[in-house]
């Protein structure tokens, strides 16, 4: 690795500042080098991270918890999700987070216009994934299944039949007692909740991504200096891990049993 | 302590574009066979009256689970991470674990909320 771009740039940035002269600029005082300043924002990246493992955890939890004490209307929750969309999103989110993976490798090489590239192109995937998001919940809304609001309804649930589409895919489903459709729900009320919260992390990451495409124009992470690339990027994964796991969870395990 | 020493000292490792794009390829075959998957009735072991292990449920989690291991490891630099990044990662998944295992085991076991 050549460093001549940062020495040169560490140098002529504070010159005649004597303090300044022997490290980069972006090193702050209290480190001793850029690798223990790097070290040590990258572990408190990890314990924010694992905060937020704890936080969706809660909603995980609460989600196996009412899948089984009411399995059945879970289930007829679960057709009425699209395959579809799920495994497109699922497919955007995972190339998103190889176009962050490689935002992050530009940025450690110095590739101005490929970090800009390939940030710019996580930015647009981040956009589609909650474009399908939207039309998955315009959907929901239409058929009255969002839950608390807009007159909830539980006729697909009760006559299987009058939900052709639905039907069509599922027909061996039977209707539910009217109590446990009722239950169905509680099912919303944790997909909206679950996918909601996902997709507010996914709104905070595009507004943070619009934030660092401008600062990499100017060239703040391609003079050595990764640490905000590479913590959003650790971010973004997270985000999409959590996915991963919300697509089996709500869209593939009650597809069949 | 030596350890320590060396660790600190050594250089930020880069990981290559082409151990991004296996990734890549790994975790999209991962989704398709999760899909696939979903689409089989892969039927139950019954392990006890009133105990019985549905077998899809438990194929979509441990894809996902093995996607989610390689984006840790791989895209997160987990695997070139120093051990105090490795053993944060650990405590954290096993202190969730320990959780909703937990939490989980008391509720399953217990007649609560059943109308």
């Amino acid at each position: 690795m050549s460093d001549s771009t940062a020495i040169a740039q560490g140098a002529a940035a504070e010159a005649g500042d004597s303090r300044h002269g022997e490290h980069p600029a972006y090193q702050r005082h209290h480190f001793e080098s850029v690798a223990q300043q790097f070290d040590a924002t990258n572990f408190a990246m990890w314990l924010f991270l694992l905060t937020e493992i704890m936080f969706f955890g809660g909603l995980f939890t609460a989600y196996l918890i009412m899948r089984n004490w009411y399995y059945p209307a879970f289930v007829e929750g679960s057709h009425q999700l699209s395959i579809f969309w799920g495994t497109s999103n699922t497919t955007v989110l995972i190339a998103s987070s190889f176009t962050m993976a490689m935002g992050v490798w530009s940025a450690e090489t110095r590739r101005k216009g490929a970090l800009l590239l390939f940030l710019s192109l996580t930015l647009l995937f981040g956009l589609i994934f909650l474009g399908i998001k939207g039309i998955e919940w315009h959907e929901k809304w239409e058929k009255h299944h969002v839950p608390g609001i807009h007159d909830y309804s539980i006729t697909s649930f009760l006559n299987p039949a009058s939900d052709p589409e639905v039907h069509k895919q599922y027909p061996d489903d039977k209707p539910l007692r009217p109590d446990m459709a009722a239950k169905t729900e509680q099912y919303f009320f944790l997909y909206f909740a679950m996918t909601g919260m996902h997709a507010l992390h996914m709104v905070i990451g595009v507004g943070i991504l619009v934030f660092m495409i401008f600062r990499a124009k100017a060239g703040a992470y391609t003079s050595g200096h990764v640490t905000m690339v590479e913590n959003f990027g650790l971010y973004w994964h997270f985000v999409d891990i959590i996915w991963i796991y919300l697509f089996a969870l709500l869209y593939l395990i009650s597809r069949h049993g | 302590m030596s350890e320590q020493h060396t660790q600190t000292g050594s250089e930020h490792h880069i990981v290559s574009p082409r151990t991004y794009v296996i990734i890549l390829l790994a975790l999209l075959v991962g989704t398709a066979l999760t899909v696939t998957a979903s689409y089989f009735e892969l039927g139950a072991w019954h392990i006890a009256p009133g105990l019985t292990l549905f077998w899809n449920p438990v194929v979509a989690l441990a894809i996902a689970t093995g996607k989610a291991i390689l984006v840790v490891l791989f895209f997160m630099h987990v695997k070139y991470s120093h051990r105090l990044t490795k053993l944060t990662v650990a405590a954290g998944i096993f202190m969730f674990l320990v959780l909703i295992g937990m939490t989980l085991t008391d509720y399953f076991t217990r007649a609560w909320g059943r109308w």
